[in-house]
């Protein structure tokens, strides 16, 4: 009964629930943790004026890059531009709509539209334009700014591996907001470097528990580009 | 001599303290993780999902999978451990993180921080520095005492959009070490670069500068 959730590829789990104007999150911090091959998919697709909702937009032709560079993205509701040259000159030429939030901000509002909190108040951002026009009120002598909850259409994540129910398990610091998203979308696809036999997984391990995943993929193989490739030298053995 | 990106780098960890967790933000803050003194310990903090940040890795040892906030590879220590990108900023936004590192491009007297968009110019984005600056105990910046061109980055108040309100606790330049009189909107000298007197550095600051 649980082998519903897994499909064939990228294009299969895609298959039926893209539509133009749609709201996408896709996991991934940097290049690190992301869903390659479903971002890839929504390229073949060329399902247009998006709204994606994710920390960055790929980096150089990589990962939603792609999109941007192909027109299909209207809105982008990010934390980070960076080093991303397409992403700063679409913006600034206003060609890109933009909702920049605090990183944290961001992964909380995802977090409460995943729970059904449609709104919290936090520090961050208070005093600047990210509070303008947001209620702001005060507690226990500081000041605090209301944000809403975020929720998507389709979310999109990464993961290490998942079993048939769709459980998931994460890998380091490629887990960073695949787990949040994974509870927002309306339905959420996985894609993962292997699908494993039901009682595989640790229970105690699961860091996704398979509620919140609709669809699962196993990705062929995975390019997994670093940006930043930082290493030390190691110390000659007889020096 | 005004001091390089490494002794800057170096005086910023004397802000580390025994037991502390800390935040490094990237650039020169990241080179602070090379100065931490061999009698305290220190938890290092990387807001992608990582407490317990270890060395660079051996060339054999890069895994694209484990990166710090800069998206550089990094290494896990014997006790780190890996969390998601809303626990990662509870622990930020909850106040469990002792000190931030960060650079600037403007700060002002009352301790107003700007440091992710010049408009209409350059856009970087403010990343997870809002939530740090609104969220750790102790603000510490690491920056340039001035522009490309010159121009104080020190300020009565500051013209760019801005990162947080009232939050720096202290500033490490190329000049000098330096506590914040929020208050009094003041500059406390605590040390300068060797061969800087306090005229050359009232020269190049929006603000009064006093000697400690």
């Amino acid at each position: 009964m649980a082998k519903r959730k897994i499909f064939p590829d990228a294009d299969a789990a895609l298959e039926g629930i893209l539509f133009d104007g749609m709201t996408i999150m896709s996991g991934g911090f940097g290049l690190s943790g992301n869903p390659e091959h479903l971002i890839a998919g929504l390229l073949r697709n060329g399902v247009k004026d998006l709204t994606v909702i994710s920390n960055n937009c790929g980096a150089d032709g990589f990962g939603l890059w792609t999109l941007l560079n192909n027109g299909q993205i209207r809105k982008m509701v990010s934390s980070y531009i960076g080093e991303n040259k397409l992403f700063a000159e679409l913006y600034l030429s206003g060609k890109l709509e933009l909702e920049l939030n605090p990183q944290g901000t961001l992964a909380e509002r995802i977090r409460a539209g995943g729970a059904g909190i449609p709104a919290f108040y936090t520090r961050t951002g208070v005093g600047t334009v990210v509070a303008q026009g947001k209620p702001v009120e005060e507690f226990e002598g500081a000041l605090y700014v209301r944000e809403t909850w975020l929720r998507a259409d389709v979310a999109i994540v990464k993961a290490w591996k998942a079993d048939p129910e769709g459980n998931l398990v994460y890998r380091k610091t490629a887990r960073n907001f695949n787990p949040n998203m994974a509870t927002a979308g309306k339905i959420t696809i996985a894609e993962v470097e292997e699908i494993v036999p039901a009682g595989m997984l640790d229970p105690d391990q699961v860091h996704t528990p398979g509620i919140y995943v609709d669809r699962v993929i196993q990705g062929p193989s995975y390019e997994k580009r670093i940006e930043f490739r930082t290493t030390r030298p190691r110390k000659e053995e007889n020096a | 001599m005004p001091w390089t990106r490494e002794e800057m780098a170096a005086r910023a960890a004397g802000e580390l303290q025994d037991g502390f967790y800390v935040n490094l933000g990237i650039g020169i803050p990241t080179l602070v993780a090379n100065h931490v003194p061999d009698d305290i310990e220190v938890v290092l903090q990387s807001e992608n999902g990582l407490l317990g940040i270890g060395p660079f890795p051996y060339d054999d040892e890069v895994d694209p999978d484990l990166i710090n906030a800069g998206k550089q590879t990094v290494t896990t220590l014997p006790t780190s451990s890996f969390f998601s990108s809303a626990d990662s900023f509870a622990m930020i936004r909850g106040g469990h993180i002792d000190l931030a590192i960060l650079g600037a491009m403007e700060i002002a007297g009352n301790g107003d921080l700007a440091n992710w968009t010049v408009p209409g110019k350059m856009i970087k984005g403010m990343g997870g520095a809002m939530d740090l600056v609104a969220g750790v105990k102790r603000v510490v910046v690491v920056m340039s005492h001035s522009d490309k061109e010159g121009n104080p980055k020190i300020v009565e108040r500051c013209t760019l959009p801005l990162t947080g309100t009232g939050v720096v606790d202290a500033v490490i330049s190329d000049y000098g070490r330096f506590i914040l009189d929020r208050d009094r909107g003041e500059l406390i000298v605590q040390e300068l670069a060797s061969d800087l007197d306090i005229a050359f550095v009232r020269a190049r600051t929006g603000i009064p500068v006093r000697a400690a």
